[in-house]
This record gives structure tokens, C-alpha cells and sequence, in this order.
């Protein structure tokens, strides 16, 4: 792959809009963005997702709304939400296309004690690999998103992998690349949230969604899916948490309470030894032979000189 | 305790008596019959194969550890059934020393001389320490409690998708305390049970310890099972220590023989105050 670029798309024929993925530079950190104002929630990004990771069409759940199922799976990894809302008295759909959101600082890999099962790139993709996954579900409990999903018959945790494998040829994620509307966009983290806030603002300014804005959490550094709301104020109506953090247990207590407890424990090892070359041990009484001497060393001179 | 467990208990005694056996020679006395030790040494193991996994899938330092189990997802699959039979085996001693391991005025007495005990100033144990010492009940009911957050801590770990996240991750913090504080009792326990205390290993062995380990370490049980005063029988013995010792030094040198009896006194003085 000499030039990285080859695979880029160039034109598209009858499609509005800018062309996704034009211009990337791969070196840089990478962003999705999803603007959920435009998301018509036909669900071909799900397809196209199932479709490219060759997972096998599984049964749907319904659950009286128009979700195919309630939560993403360890083989459904991409799921279009809708959360029923209510905009001056009438119903207003929010669709977001809900997957792993790649955080910069990422609670899965905090909390994964497996060698090499979690990794990110430089390019900011979170990616798991399996063969190296010891499957404890740690990283299902230090997902702010609910993300990863755990796989009962190979005992191992799978999520989006923003399509490493595609990015990694210069290409643009299979959920991006099926997006009718054009609601989906994939470039360089800055380029992406570039466009999202001038489309935020686009819409504060002619739309009357004066909360507009972009959801790029800063409580875990950022993330690199990005989405523009209608309303930045309650992400929460969306499914989105307004302060995704770590739990503390794969921060503080694991990277620093519990290592400093491990080493007091082996400093207890050092102790107990330094204990017996210190204070002997202590012999059913009275020793066979008896003790003569145990006070210090100037005192046992001192004796000598007595002595002729 | 209800007395369905202390039935089941004399009768695990019972049966465990028949099939092995516990020699106690002359001047020896029996500590811990086969059960007992049957159930200190399955405890030990599941929990020492508990740790060590446990170690192995934990963070990077022990990571090495993983290829003794088998890798990684091995180590995550067994660590949960190790834990399994350390709470089992746990389950059946507790019941079996839980009388025993009663708390009471003499260990809170015991706790106040800790220091004293561990900077080995005291030759002799108090005449009230039984059976146990405070310290080794201490660990007994420092096992009990850690075992209970194991437990607890342990299933909501395995069955995660059953419970909320954060359940999850506060049970990963329990879990490790629970680990830390069973891991530094470890150590204090080997440490007393071998290099500190010699002949008290023996005792989980052979089931048996000398007279004199048992007037010095447990007064209190020595005197209940011989029915003899433990600081009499110390005494005697040191005059019979002593006189050998001196009968010995008739041949040695003029000096060492007065070293040897200047230590003597000292000794005995420091017993007297």
C-alpha cells in the first residue's frame, strides 16, 4: 500500500453532500461523526456493519419501539436507538446510531487485566483482540456506554471496531460508507469537529434548536465518535450520559491504591523475614541449652575486661 | 452453632479418626486431630491455588504467573472454582473451630501484650492463653469475614451480566481488600507456623506437639488437658536443663562456666520480674 489515499472515494454519483472520507490523513487521530439531526434511522448502517464483519443475521427483539433490539450485541455492534421525545407538544423521534464511542482515555482498557487484549491506536480506534482475551467482562463494567458485550459460548468480549481492518487500507468505516442520508462522517478528529460545530451552529442559528451542539464528553478526554444533538444540554434523552466516567475501582483503586497495598504486603514478606534475623525464634521453654548471652555487644567487652 | 453442625462435626472427627491416626509419643500431647488437619491443609491449597490465579489475572505484576494455570482465559476459568472450594472447605473447619475460636477476656488481654509478644519479650505465654492465642483467633476471624466478601464479591464478579455495572466495579475493590487482607495474614501465619515458633509445625504434620511447646505457647489448654500447672512444669523442667547444663560445663573452662551462671541468674531474674 504505497499510497494511502488509493482507496479514497473521489466522486459519488447523486449523493448530497461532501464525499465521507475525502481528504483523510491517516497519521492523524480519526473521528466518526453522526449527526443525528439528519439520521432518518433506516438502519442500513446496521446492516452494512453486520454485513462487513460477516456476522450472521440474528433474531430481532421487539419491544414496542422501533429498535431492532433492545442493546447492541457481542455480534450487533451497531444499533440505531429511538428514544420517543416530545418538541412543542408533539412527538419527536430521537434516532442515534449508537456503538463504541473509541474514548480517548478508554474505561475498557483501564480495566482489562489481560496482556494485550485491549488495545488503542494512534489513531484513536479502540480495538479488542480476542485471542488475547481471558474473558473476565471487566471492561463491560468500566464501559461508561455499555458497550462491550460478552460472547457466553467463546467466552470472549467483542464490540466495534470503528473497522480497523478498513481504516487500516486507507478506507472509511462500513457504517459510513452505507449512510444514505449523509448524517455519517469519518476524517481527522479536528476536521470532524470542525463540521459538527458549524453544523451545530447551523442549527442554533436557522433551525430554533437553540441547545444545539456537539457531544465530545470531556470527562473521559474526548471521544472519537462525535455527535451533533438537537439539545447538548440533556444528552441523557438520548441514551447518552452527560459526564461518561470510569469507575474508580480501574482508576485510582486499581492503578494506584491496590498496587501500593500488593507493595505493602511484600514489604510484610520482608518484614516477617527481618523479624526472625532480628528477634530469633521462639523455642518451647526452656531450651535444651541454656541461653548465655543476649545483651549487646558492649556490654559482652565490658565482661571481658572484668576478666583476666 | 446449631447442633446439627456439631453432630456433623463429632462425626466427621469420628470418621476421619478411623481412617488415619495420630501418634502422640511420650512427653507429646495431641493438638490437631486428622480432620483438622485434613481441612487446615485443603483450606491452605485451595486457597494458595486461589491466590496465585487470582495474582495471574490481576495487573501486570503476577501476569507471569498465567502460563502455570494454563494462560489467561484458563486462569479467569479456574480462579472462580478454586475460590469455590476454599468457601467448602472454609465452610466445614469453620464449624469445626468455631468454638474454639470463641473470643474472650483472656484474648482481649492478649491483644493489650501484642507488642510485647512480637518483639518476642515474653519467653513464656500468659497463663491464660488456651487453646488459641488472640492473634491466632484474630486471623481465624479475619479468614471468616474475608471469606464472606469473597463469596459475595466473587459470584457478583463471575455472574456480571446478572448485575448492575458499578455493582461489578465496587466488588473488583471489595474483592481486592478481602485479597490483601487474607495475603498478609498469610504471611504473619507461615511465618509463625515455621520459622518463628519452632514445633509448631509439626502440629498440622503429625497432629502432635511436645509438653513444652505447650506449657510455653498455651498454658491455659496445657494445664486443661494434663491437668498440671504449667509454670510448675516449666520449672522442673529448667532445673533439669540446668543441671545437665552445668554437668557439662564441669569439663569445659573455669570462664565459661561462670559466663554460663552469671547468664542463668540473669535469665531467672528477668523471669521473676
Amino acid at each position: 500500500m504505497s499510497n494511502p489515499r488509493t482507496f479514497q472515494i473521489q466522486e459519488i454519483s447523486a449523493h448530497p453532500g461532501p464525499v465521507p472520507g475525502q481528504g483523510t490523513q491517516r497519521a492523524e487521530e480519526v473521528c466518526k461523526y453522526i449527526d443525528v439531526t439528519t439520521c432518518i434511522g433506516c438502519k442500513a448502517c446496521e446492516v452494512a456493519c453486520v454485513e462487513w464483519n460477516d456476522h450472521p443475521f440474528r433474531e430481532t427483539t421487539f419491544d414496542d419501539t422501533y429498535q431492532t433490539m433492545p442493546s447492541t450485541e457481542w455480534n450487533y455492534w451497531n444499533l440505531i436507538k429511538f428514544a420517543e421525545d416530545e418538541r412543542d407538544g408533539n412527538l419527536m423521534w430521537l434516532m442515534r446510531k449508537d456503538q463504541c464511542m473509541h474514548c480517548e482515555d478508554p474505561g475498557c482498557l483501564r480495566a482489562c487485566p489481560a496482556d494485550g487484549a485491549i488495545i488503542k491506536y494512534e489513531n484513536g480506534i479502540v480495538d479488542f483482540q480476542q485471542e488475547n482475551c481471558i474473558g473476565c467482562g471487566y471492561c463491560i463494567s468500566g464501559c461508561p456506554f455499555d458497550i462491550p458485550k460478552f460472547n457466553e459460548k467463546t467466552k470472549k468480549v467483542y464490540k466495534c471496531t470503528l473497522c480497523s481492518d478498513r481504516v487500516g487500507q486507507g478506507l472509511e468505516p462500513a457504517c459510513i460508507k452505507a449512510c444514505p442520508t449523509g448524517c455519517l462522517h469519518f476524517g481527522t478528529k479536528s476536521d470532524m469537529v470542525q463540521i459538527a460545530s458549524s453544523r451545530a451552529k447551523q442549527l442554533r442559528e436557522q433551525s430554533g434548536f437553540a441547545n444545539a451542539g456537539v457531544y465530545d464528553p470531556a470527562s473521559i478526554k474526548g471521544t472519537h465518535v462525535i455527535y451533533v444533538l438537537h439539545d447538548i444540554k440533556s444528552p441523557e434523552r438520548y441514551g447518552l450520559p452527560a459526564n461518561p466516567v470510569i469507575p474508580p475501582s480501574y482508576t485510582y483503586w486499581k492503578w494506584l491504591a491496590k498496587p501500593t497495598g500488593l507493595a505493602l504486603a511484600m514489604l510484610g514478606l520482608g518484614a516477617v523475614f527481618f523479624h526472625r534475623v532480628f528477634y530469633g525464634s521462639k523455642e518451647p521453654e526452656p531450651e535444651d541449652t541454656p541461653v548465655i548471652e543476649t545483651t549487646p555487644q558492649d556490654e559482652i567487652d565490658a565482661a571481658r575486661k572484668e576478666q583476666p | 452453632m446449631s447442633t446439627s453442625a456439631e453432630q456433623f462435626d463429632r462425626d466427621a472427627r469420628g470418621e476421619f479418626a478411623r481412617l488415619g491416626k495420630t501418634r502422640v509419643h511420650r512427653g507429646e500431647l495431641l493438638r490437631h486431630p486428622v480432620y483438622t488437619r485434613f481441612l487446615h491443609w485443603s483450606v491452605a491449597i485451595s486457597f494458595i491455588l486461589s491466590l496465585i490465579s487470582g495474582f495471574a489475572i490481576s495487573p501486570w505484576l503476577f501476569r507471569f504467573l498465567t502460563p502455570v494455570f494454563g494462560g489467561g482465559a484458563r486462569t479467569r476459568a479456574l480462579h472462580p472454582w478454586f475460590g469455590v472450594a476454599f468457601e467448602v472447605f472454609f465452610l466445614f473447619q469453620f464449624i469445626n473451630w468455631f468454638a474454639p475460636m470463641a473470643w474472650t477476656a483472656a484474648d482481649r488481654r492478649w491483644m493489650r501484650r501484642i507488642k510485647a509478644y512480637a518483639a518476642n519479650e515474653e519467653k513464656l505465654e500468659a497463663e491464660d492463653v488456651g487453646f488459641f492465642n488472640g492473634g491466632q483467633k484474630l486471623y481465624f476471624w479475619t479468614i471468616a469475614v474475608s471469606g464472606l466478601l469473597f463469596l459475595i464479591t466473587g459470584l457478583l464478579i463471575w455472574f456480571d451480566n446478572a448485575v448492575a455495572r458499578w455493582i461489578v466495579a465496587v466488588s473488583y475493590v471489595v474483592h481486592d481488600l478481602a485479597a490483601l487482607l487474607m495475603l498478609g495474614g498469610l504471611i504473619i501465619h507461615i511465618y509463625e507456623g515455621t520459622a518463628h515458633q519452632p514445633g509448631t509445625f509439626r502440629s498440622m504434620i503429625d497432629g502432635t506437639v511436645t509438653e513444652k511447646w505447650a506449657w510455653t505457647h498455651h498454658p491455659a489448654w496445657y494445664r486443661a488437658v494434663t491437668g498440671r500447672d504449667p509454670r510448675d512444669a516449666y520449672e522442673r523442667e529448667r532445673r533439669i536443663v540446668k543441671q545437665s547444663a552445668s554437668e557439662q560445663s564441669r569439663v569445659g573452662s573455669e570462664s565459661a562456666q561462670r559466663a554460663r551462671a552469671v547468664a542463668d541468674d540473669r535469665v531467672l531474674q528477668n523471669r521473676e520480674r
